[in-house]
Parts: C-alpha cells; structure tokens; sequence
C-alpha cells in the first residue's frame, strides 16, 4: 500500500467538526422531540378518529415508508417553494426528519395503545386504582416497555438520516465534512473521520437509552 | 433554462432500470454476505461470534452515506480506483450483508432448541444439519422482515446519486437542473419509488400477518 495517511488538515478543522457534530446532535433531538408528538397525535387520530382521518393518516404513512428520505428532502425544500412555501435548508431538513419520522412512529405509537388489553384496566379498577394511577401504571408504562427497543432504534435510524440532509448544505456534520473535503482534498481522511464521529453519536444515543430503560422501564422480577 | 419536456420524462423513467439494477446487485451480495454474517453470529466460536457483532454494530452505528463515501474512498487507498457504479454496488452490498445478516440471525435463533438437538442426535453434522433441518424453518420466518429490508434497500440507491451514479434520483436531479420544474419532478420521482416499493411493503405485511395468525 503506497497511500500516505495525512490526518494533519482534518484534525485541524476540528472546530468545524465539533459545530458540525453538535448541530447532527441538535436536529436529532429536536426531530425525535417533535416527531414523538407528530407521532402520539398520529397514533390517537388512527385508534379513535373519524374514517377519513384514519384514511389520511394510512395514505401518509404508506407514502412516505415508501419513498426515499433524499426524494422527501427535495420535495420539501426544491418543490414547495413552487407551492409558495419556502424554508431554510435547516428548517426543511428538520420538516423532512419529522415528516419521515412521524410515520414511522404512528404505527409504534398505536402498537403500544394496542398492546394494552382491556381486562388489564378493568383489573386496575377492581382493585380500587384511581384514574390517573391506572393511566400511568397500567396504560403508560406497559406500553412504553412493549415498545421501547423499536421506538429507540427507529430513533437512531434518524439520527442517521441525518447526514442525508447534506443534500440539501443543512449545516450539519456530513455536509461539513464535504466542506473540509473540497478544501483540503484528503476524502478518506475526511469521510472516516466523519464516520467514526456518527459510531461516537450512535454509541452515545445506544448508551443513553438503555440507562432510560434501566432506570424507568425496569420489568418486575417475579 | 428549457422547458420540460417528454424525451426528460422518457429520460427519468429509464433511469429507474439503473436503480433496479442497483438493487438487486446490492440485494444478491447483500443476502451472500448475509448468510456468512447469519452462521458467524450463530457460530459455536465466541471469536467468530464477537467479530461479527462487531461487523453489524459498526453498520447499524453509521449513516448509509458514510458508508458509500468510503467506499468509494477506501479502494484508492490500494491504488485501485472505482466508478460511482462500482463504489455504489460494494457499500450496499456491505451494508445489506450487515442488515440481512442480524434478520436471519434472529430467523435461525428462533427455530426451537430441540430441532437443533434432535438433528444432533440424528448424526447431522454442521452443514446437513444447517441445510436440512434449521434452513427450511428459518426461511419462512424470516421472508416478511427480508422483503421489509428490500424495500429500505431500494430506497437507500437513491444515495448513490450523491457520489455520482445515475440512477433515478440523480436524473431527476440533471432534468431538473436543465429545467427547473423542482416539484412536478421530484413528485414524479416519488410516484415511481413508491409504484415500485408499495406492493413489496404490501406483500411483507400480508406474510407476517399470516406467520403471526399460525403461530397462535
């Protein structure tokens, strides 16, 4: 192997990496927060909302699963300025993740509603539980334990699409990373240091979900 | 700026041949590799088990086009130098091994214990056992979430438009940069991801509805 590693140029745009990883961590998070709500309105408007609301809410998610995250992103930001509606780069990428992320998380959301039975509630009751007891101990965390690993995992999946809002010069780590590239010419470098600091993200959000799931979502041990 | 016209329209629609393309190299790599990941994650070795752990992690830890960019990036390190095509067809190929690799880990753990033990006593030695006895009931678990990935597969060749394949989505880029009609095209483009991903998204969920109703 004759190529001669030179990481000198990357690490010294450290800074910009640093912005750039910061700014991923931020969208993910803002996306997640948002999308969960986009995701619980979803889930309520699909188990008790009228039919053409259910209607919609299906031809929604089905479009969406369906269609490329890039397609999305550029409809949003190339296509509907056309409709009068126009964003910052930063703004409809944040749009794109929640729209993705929204139908994706409907169907998790309305598989926790759905896993809870009905004798389980009436079993609360009967055991002189008030309301709000019943919601939080019966309803709340038993469903969030029957969903919590898809609920996370799809959560790391936006964190990595993320980097596919490059596309449209989002100021976040990958379209960063293609700024140091195209300054300093060292791609590999650039791309695998980029690469390692997304394995950092994911170990990051793996480690801070499982110490949620440790601390509240514990299962009672017979 | 000229407007749009039907030799684009012609243009975009048989830029899909080069995304079907993609997709099935990528899925028939990916599904070879996957099988290896599948038996390594099951292997009797902890070595070989640990190693392939460490091979999904690192997959499933980062971003898709990361993994395109240094696929294209890596050959030249050996002083080979790959065309967008190539670099697109390796990175999805790696990444599809690691995904399908972690699906039928889990097709094969579910097959019950006693088969295992039954083939055993039976004098099946690794491969017979494998081909024969674990294979026939892993497979049907495993379809439904299969097909699922197909379809994310499918989505994922649209990133090879941004290290420079033309397949669909970069083409609809090129027609819209001549003509600047952004939405009646990436709209276009969507219908035709979606025309193509529905049925297999549809079909998926049919199967795992059927898996669940036997399995009760």
């Amino acid at each position: 192997m004759s190529y001669e590693f030179d990481f000198a140029d990357v690490f010294a745009a450290w800074p910009e990496l640093l912005q750039g990883l910061l700014n991923s961590l931020v969208l993910s998070a803002l996306a997640m927060a948002i999308g969960m709500v986009v995701s619980v309105a979803g889930a309520l408007g699909k188990t008790s909302g009228p039919g053409w609301l259910r209607r919609i809410i299906d031809e929604y998610i089905e479009l969406i699963r369906n269609t490329p995250f890039l397609i999305q992103i550029f409809v949003i930001y190339f296509g509907l300025p056309a409709a009068g509606l126009k964003f910052s780069s930063n703004a409809a990428a944040l749009l794109a993740l929640v729209v993705n992320v929204g139908a994706y998380g409907i169907e998790i959301i309305r598989a926790g509603i759905e896993s809870i039975q009905k004798g389980q509630v009436e079993a609360g009751k009967s055991l002189g539980m008030r309301p709000l007891q019943i919601f939080r101990y019966i309803i709340l965390k038993p469903a969030i334990q029957a969903i919590y690993p898809s609920l996370t995992s799809q959560f790391i999946l936006l964190m990595l699409n993320t980097s596919v809002c490059s596309a449209i010069a989002a100021s976040e780590l990958t379209a960063v990373a293609g700024d140091i590239q195209s300054r300093t010419f060292r791609s590999f470098e650039v791309y695998f240091v980029a690469t390692c600091l997304y394995l950092g993200l994911s170990v990051f959000f793996w480690t801070v979900f499982a110490g949620i799931e440790r601390a509240f979502l514990r299962k009672p041990t017979r | 700026m000229r407007a749009l016209g039907s030799g684009d329209i012609i243009y975009i629609i048989m830029a899909v041949r080069w995304t079907l393309l993609l997709s099935l190299v990528a899925f028939l790599g990916g599904a070879i590799g996957g099988a290896l990941v599948a038996l390594a994650r099951t292997s009797e070795f902890k070595g070989v088990r640990i190693v392939s752990a460490g091979y999904i992690k690192l997959f499933q830890g980062t971003p898709l086009l990361m993994q395109l960019f240094l696929a294209f990036f890596v050959p030249g390190l050996f002083g080979w130098s790959v065309d967008p095509w190539t670099a697109a067809a390796l990175g999805l190929s790696l990444h599809a091994s690691a995904f399908l690799g972690e699906i039928w880990r889990g097709a094969i753990e579910v097959v019950p214990r006693g088969q295992w033990e039954a083939a055993t006593s039976l004098g099946l030695r690794y491969w017979p056992k494998m081909v024969l006895v674990i294979a026939p009931q892993a497979i049907r678990i495993a379809i439904p979430p299969t097909i699922g990935f197909l379809v994310q597969l499918i989505k994922g060749t649209s990133l090879a438009s941004i290290i420079g394949f033309v397949e669909l989505t970069r083409a609809a880029q090129i027609i819209n940069n001549a003509t600047f009609r952004p939405f009646t095209i990436f709209a276009l483009v969507a219908l035709i991801y979606y025309v193509i991903c529905r049925p297999l998204s549809a079909y998926s969920k049919r199967m795992e509805q059927k898996l669940l109703v036997a399995a009760r």
